[in-house]
């Protein structure tokens, strides 16, 4: 016999459910003043540093139809990349993001800043991005996905970098549609199927 | 172009942040499979392809931050936080409580646990849910608590009941509780389902049934903990969360060659 390893493995993910709104978004639930306040509805606040951007876009699943039960939070770094709760963050920039599909059109809009360039402790520099996690019905493990932007230098981005076939790396890159305005779709399965990480 | 964007990075005044150590890679055989046919709607919602695997980033490394200040009094009492505290939700009186411990089993202290779930009579509170059982006035169905400086959290909230969901032509969801929980990064992100001890729809429940390792169902079954039940006023439950945990850097080598 060999000694054991006391480490604890992970409790299995679940589906977040086609309710996922009563517990993180209340009032999309039709259910407002559940909670006095509701958590990540603005990842950067007045006073925060950086070019104001909207992002738009929809999940659609294998069919090619749009997800209007999609339920995603986002994480990011502040204008000069730095993430909030490491020095020197802006502290009017939270970070994070909590955002649904529009129960009509399917479309979602997340209103922020432009995060900056990244680096890495061994000196890497990651491309600026904004981390992406979407839970809804269906989904039994949330999937983590990076959006891009199309007007930064992405040549060195290590992440990016990794992607095998070349052409899927356009997945996770947001295109802009005229001032402050990009455009962001995630499509779980098949034709332009969205590379997502595991990191 | 990578001492390009490197030299850039430095002229922004932007030195590399230490590395903290890195997230521990998701086992993912601990977790449910992406596509399982008996569970209809995971057919058209999964990934067809691999997912990339790295090692994690300061992305992933770090996370949201929330504090007791963005809670209202009332929030982890599902009992009364619908009403402000005016009445009572019917239903059996259950205290949820457990601890959130990483893989190394530290406990995680002062992180989000959000919860949800349906009514005595298993209907959600919500505008899309068209159950016929009906909605309990007094209950809302939603709770949040930080845990403790040791990872503890505590809920006191109703059982929720069972309910039929369109999947196959009679299948019905055992009675259960989401829980949301953040960790410290954004890469220990999880969302999850408690079940009940001795609820005979567990092993007939595709969604449990995603998870193809018998002894991971069996985490996510809370088991009755008596000695959190307070004489003539509730029962208890106890719910413990492993999140991902953080390797050590003993050692920090150069880059990956690729």
């Amino acid at each position: 016999m060999v000694q054991t390893l006391d480490t604890l493995r992970e409790t299995p993910s679940q589906t977040a459910g086609p309710y996922v709104h009563i517990g993180l978004m209340p009032g999309w639930a039709g259910n407002p003043g559940a909670f006095e306040t509701e958590l990540g509805q603005t990842p950067a606040g007045d006073g925060a540093k950086g070019e104001r951007i909207e992002i738009t876009g929809a999940v659609h699943d294998g069919t090619g139809a749009v997800m209007r039960d999609a339920l995603i939070e986002s994480w990011q770094a502040d204008a000069a990349g730095v993430y909030p709760g490491q020095d020197g963050a802006d502290p009017a920039v939270s970070g994070f993001g909590r955002f649904a599909a529009d129960p009509d059109t399917g479309l979602f809009t997340l209103k922020t800043i432009k995060p900056g360039a990244v680096t890495l402790p061994d000196g890497r520099v990651q491309s600026p991005h904004i981390a992406l996690w979407i839970v809804a019905r269906g989904i039994n493990i949330g999937l983590m996905t990076r959006v891009y932007f199309d007007d930064a230098d992405r040549d060195g981005d290590p992440v990016l970098s990794r992607i095998e076939q070349r052409h899927r790396v356009e997945t996770l890159v947001a295109k802009p549609e005229g001032e402050g305005h990009w455009r962001f779709d995630i499509r779980l399965r098949g034709d332009g199927e969205t590379v997502f990480l595991d990191l | 172009m990578t001492d390009t964007t490197r030299a850039l990075g430095r002229e922004m005044g932007r030195d590399p942040a230490p590395g903290p150590g890195r997230l521990i890679p998701r086992d993912l055989s601990a977790h449910p499979v992406p596509y399982d046919p008996d569970y209809k709607t995971s057919v058209p919602r999964s990934p067809s392809l691999p997912l990339l695997s790295l090692e994690s980033t300061p992305t992933e490394e770090t996370g949201p931050t929330f504090g007791h200040g963005d809670l209202g009094a009332l929030d982890a009492n599902l009992v009364l936080n619908w009403t402000r505290g005016e009445a009572q939700a019917i239903g059996e009186r259950i205290l949820v409580h457990g601890r959130v411990l990483d893989e190394m089993g530290r406990g995680v202290p002062h992180t989000l646990v959000e919860i949800w779930q349906a009514n005595a009579g298993g209907r959600y509170r919500h505008k899309k849910d068209g159950y016929l059982a009906p909605l309990d006035p007094n209950f809302g169905g939603c709770g949040r608590a930080l845990t403790d400086e040791h990872g503890h959290y505590a809920f006191f909230t109703i059982k929720p009941g069972a309910y039929p969901w369109p999947n196959r032509g009679n299948d019905w969801r055992p009675a259960h509780i989401h829980f949301s929980v953040f960790g410290h990064s954004f890469g220990q992100r999880l969302i999850t389902q408690m079940y009940f001890e001795g609820d005979p729809l567990i092993d007939r429940c595709p969604i449990v049934a995603t998870i193809k390792d018998r002894s991971q169902i069996d985490r996510l079954v809370a088991p009755l903990d008596l000695s959190h039940a307070r004489p003539l006023d509730h029962l208890a439950y106890k719910f413990d969360i492993v999140l991902r945990g953080r390797r050590q850097s003993f050692f920090e080598n150069r880059p990956e060659g690729m």
